[in-house]
């Protein structure tokens, strides 16, 4: 248990501490440090209790609990005061509506509100754990020479620093509270603080733009909250049949129907935070704030809480209407996401939309809910926080030293920026191709979906956004690989971020995807058998495939010195009319000019305008449905 | 017993060119023939493909030669694993890596005509990708396994079960052969096209390994066919063979649409499998 606590306080100390740092070198000291300190205790997690399943703790309750209504209440004031601030009403009715309803529990419900053990750990959570733990503190370490760098080129940005790294921290310590609790109060608790955190963290410019889109955020995310509270209500008035608010004892309730409620609600908020349809433009808006907020809370961490909650809560889904509609939700969040990623040219909002969709995945299989599907749902999560990350922080890296973060800007990366080109490179490779992490979590989808009734919806949504998935990932790899001529090389800046981070994580995703048979048998496949009393895996032989396939990956790039340097070469074919080898032309009146090559974006059929609509309805719909499903099975 | 898939692969390596060169010498000369021509002789793609080794190795950029490789390799792989009996998701999916390896040599060069050919294989890619994969679920759903070797000796006749899926495969299948109406990144027919689209960049020995890639591929996608007949083999090779030349048909009446049609037809084809699949599911659930 002490892990658990040091995990979840030494983060909030550090945090403090990082309140009186004002010089770079010496918070980039203190934040590297501690991130070594987190990663290695959750790692040393990972050796303690990845062979013991689920262990429950007592831990302190009273004091804390209410501690934490004070904190909720606080923190309620706030969202007021700023509200106030900035005229949004909706976020002060939300609040307001949210502490009451945080009142009203705690007051009638008084004596229903205790868990047995509030805190527990199993493989699941010693795989978020690693997550936050691991990538989480590595994007706060490239975040502090990041910040430096932002601030100067953004002179007219008032220096939070202090504060933005006392936010980060604090995030990283409720993050892992979140995964950690098993009392459903703390993880309410904990919830809110992710929501407020991002709010600040969006919000850091304090420009208009900024503004309105964290309190977007705020709303949408608040709005979750109130459906949690309310799932809580819930579960304390029916505390004899469903377990009150004991993750545990919710999770292992005999009787389906009361449960089903709660779950469907807190699935809710789990929507809201996972950012899916009609909610995804809440993380869109989210990509104002500085890159490393971008990579930590709105890819690999915050929004996994969501399908994180949703996948804890699977095994209620599983088989009921109410459960397949979330799924539904999902579903078709990842296709409409996908295809409208294809129209997208700025890098965030690709790296953005991609995220949604495939959270809407993750929700998918959490909604449907079978065994093999909640295996496959763990492991996306894992490959997705992984690629995703580094794609993100790659981005940020990019926008320093080139000045944008278009892809068309990002041509020729490879000439200029070549091991920022080849990280990024095997980044998106590992988003959707074989033998990367994220296709073998569709496969395993395909073939659980296959095996559920009316799976076959499911089929064809992934069918489909896989296919576009390829069309906008590889468009962005042919930019970055494109040998432009007569550029220069654009790596080493005035102000460089540690590219210590980069490396390990451009690591991280290859190591996946070697040792992925081991984090599927030591962690993925003991959690799914002790829920479901069976397991999925893949087939040896496949496994076995796939890394031949990892080591061809890895071998061919030497055929390059196969091939003689002294080979001829010759400009590109510019019909007869070659001026110069980069893409000159003579033109007519004998002007030489140039040539562009850009990608399709395909605007007019996928474009944001023309899909958003119509995604947000059908998810809207099903939402609904989901409640209305869930009430009848009552 | 557990050598049998090896004999499988090996076959394919050593046996996949010359079959898919002698397919592609036919049907130059078929398609002569409907044109009013006398036509090449039938091992002129082979001496094609040997000129092209003895041309002088010319580039725009040497990392070309690299993922033309790749892609040679990645399409001989995924072939190989479908004659050793493999699982039919993993060979689909292998089989895009290998694309996506073309795609990017063409985007390497930095050239006009290839960035263009580039963009249009990626958008057949996307317009033939969910068919596929709703063809293996097809053939999962009636032979309840995902791997070839499975689905080769089953003895049920998938294609009464999956005639929509069969004949959306097909229209994919003008797609992967590179034939009209649907030869948008690059065409075998100079009258489609003078500059080559994708491959515009590519001469000599790197041309060579496409085209050799292609032949793979080609085998390939016609052991895909023979799938759905394979309850009866003499049905089956009987269907691939008239399978072809209604492609080399198809090729021969049409002229080439736009990007746009392109990608309704194959997401159609995708409907078209979807709705067999839908009454089939509803079959087995009992419901008639």
């Amino acid at each position: 248990m002490q892990t658990l606590l040091f995990l979840i306080l030494f983060p909030i100390l550090v945090a403090c501490l990082l309140l009186f740092v004002k010089r770079t070198t010496l918070r980039y000291a203190v934040v590297a440090l501690s991130a070594l300190v987190i990663g290695g205790a959750s790692i040393y997690l990972l050796m303690r209790y990845a062979f013991e399943g689920a262990v429950y703790f007592a831990a302190p309750s009273e004091a804390v609990s209410l501690a934490m209504v004070a904190i909720e209440m606080g923190l309620a004031l706030f969202i007021v005061y700023m509200g106030a601030k900035f005229r949004n009403y909706l976020a002060i009715v939300l609040a307001v509506v949210q502490a009451a309803l945080v009142v009203y529990l705690e007051t009638t419900f008084s004596e229903n509100l205790h868990a047995v053990n509030n805190l527990f750990i199993d493989q699941f959570s010693i795989i978020m754990g690693l997550i936050i733990g691991i990538i989480g503190s590595l994007i706060a370490v490239y975040a502090v020479r990041y910040m430096e760098t932002y601030h100067h080129h953004h002179p007219e940005v008032r220096d939070r620093q202090k504060m933005f790294f006392f936010v980060i921290f604090i995030f990283l310590a409720a993050m892992f509270g979140l995964v950690f609790s098993n009392n459903l109060m703390w993880v309410f608790f904990f919830w809110e603080i992710t929501t407020i955190t991002s709010f600040l963290l969006i919000g850091y410019s304090e420009t208009e733009e900024a503004t309105k889109n964290a309190f977007l955020a705020l709303v949408m995310n608040l709005l979750g909250g109130v459906a949690f509270v309310v799932a809580l209500i819930f579960l304390a008035a029916t505390e004899a049949t469903s377990g009150g608010i004991d993750l545990a004892r919710v999770l292992a309730s005999s009787d389906a129907a009361i449960v089903l409620i709660p779950a469907v609600l807190i699935g809710f908020a789990g929507i809201t935070k996972a950012a899916l349809m009609p909610f995804s433009s809440w993380l869109l808006g989210a990509m104002v704030a500085p890159t490393p907020v971008s990579a930590l809370l709105h890819s690999s961490t915050m929004v996994k809480a969501g399908v994180y909650i949703l996948v804890r809560f699977s095994p209620v889904f599983a088989g009921t209407f109410a459960g397949f509609s979330i799924g539904l939700v999902g579903g078709v969040t990842f296709v409409v996401a996908s295809a409208i990623a294809i129209s997208q040219s700025n890098a965030k909002r690709v790296l953005a939309y991609s995220t949604i969709a495939n959270l809407g995945l993750i929700a998918a299989c959490a909604g449907v809910g079978t065994h093999m599907l909640v295996w496959a749902a763990i492991l996306l999560i894992v490959f997705h926080a992984v690629a995703k990350s580094l794609l993100f922080l790659g981005t940020g890296a990019i926008e320093h030293r080139v000045g944008s973060r278009d892809i068309e800007d990002m041509e020729g990366l490879i000439v200029r920026m070549p091991r920022m080109a080849v990280m990024m490179f095997i980044g998106i490779a590992g988003m959707f191709l074989a033998p990367f992490g994220m296709l073998i979590s569709k496969w395993a989808a395909i073939e659980a979906f296959v095996q559920v009734p009316f799976g076959l919806v499911f089929i064809a949504l992934l069918a489909y956004g896989s296919a576009i998935t390829v069309f906008f990932w590889a468009k962005w790899m042919g930019k970055l690989i494109a040998v432009t001529r007569n550029q220069e090389k654009v790596e080493k800046g005035f102000f460089e971020e540690p590219w210590a981070p980069l490396y390990i994580i451009t690591g991280l995703v290859v190591a996946t995807v070697l040792l992925f048979p081991v984090i599927s048998s030591t962690l993925i496949e003991p959690y799914v058998l002790a829920i479901y009393g069976v397991t999925a895996r893949l087939a040896e032989a496949n496994v076995a495939i796939m890394l031949l396939m990892m080591a061809l990956l890895l071998i061919l790039p030497v055929s390059f010195t196969l091939f003689r340097r002294s080979a001829k070469h010759l400009p590109a074919y510019m019909s007869g009319r070659t001026a110069t080898t980069d893409l000159q032309f003579t033109g007519s009146l004998g002007l030489t000019r140039e040539a562009q090559t850009r990608n399709y974006y395909l605007a007019e059929y996928f474009g944001e305008a023309k899909l958003f609509l119509p995604g947000a309805v059908v998810c809207t719909v099903l939402i609904l449905a989901s409640w209305v499903l869930a009430g009848v099975a009552l | 017993m557990t050598w049998t898939w090896l004999i499988g692969a090996v076959l394919f390596l050593v046996l996949a060119p010359v079959i898919g060169g002698l397919i592609a010498g036919i049907d130059r000369r078929i398609t002569a023939r409907m044109q009013g021509r006398v036509g090449p002789p039938i091992l002129q793609p082979f001496y094609d493909v040997g000129k092209l080794f003895e041309k002088e190795s010319v580039v725009v950029t040497t990392a070309q030669n690299f993922y033309i490789l790749a892609y040679l390799i990645f399409i001989a792989l995924s072939g190989a694993l479908f004659f050793a009996g493999g699982d039919l998701l993993l060979i689909i999916f292998a089989f895009t890596l290998a694309h996506v390896f073309l795609v990017l040599g063409a985007y390497a060069v930095h050239s006009p005509y290839s960035h263009i050919g580039a963009e249009r294989e990626l958008i057949q890619l996307m317009a033939y990708e969910p068919m596929i994969i709703l063809a293996a679920v097809g053939l999962y759903m009636i032979t309840n396994s995902f791997y070839v070797v499975d689905i080769a000796v089953s003895t049920v006749p998938a294609i009464l079960y999956l005639p929509g899926v069969f004949l959306g495969f097909a229209t994919i299948l003008t797609i992967k052969l590179r034939k009209s109406p649907f030869d948008i990144s690059t065409s075998h027919h100079a009258h489609q096209e003078i500059v080559k689209g994708i491959t515009t960049e590519f001469s000599g020995s790197t041309l060579a390994q496409v085209e050799i890639a292609h032949w793979y591929e080609n085998v390939f996608l016609l052991g895909f066919i023979y799938l759905f007949f394979a309850w009866n083999p003499v049905i089956g090779i009987i269907a691939v063979v008239v399978t072809y030349l209604a492609e080399i048909f198809i090729d021969n009446v049409t002229a080439r649409v736009r990007w746009q049609a392109a990608l309704k037809s194959g997401w159609l084809a995708a409907v078209l499998g979807l709705v067999n699949l839908a009454i089939l599911s509803y079959m087995m659930l009992g419901g008639a």
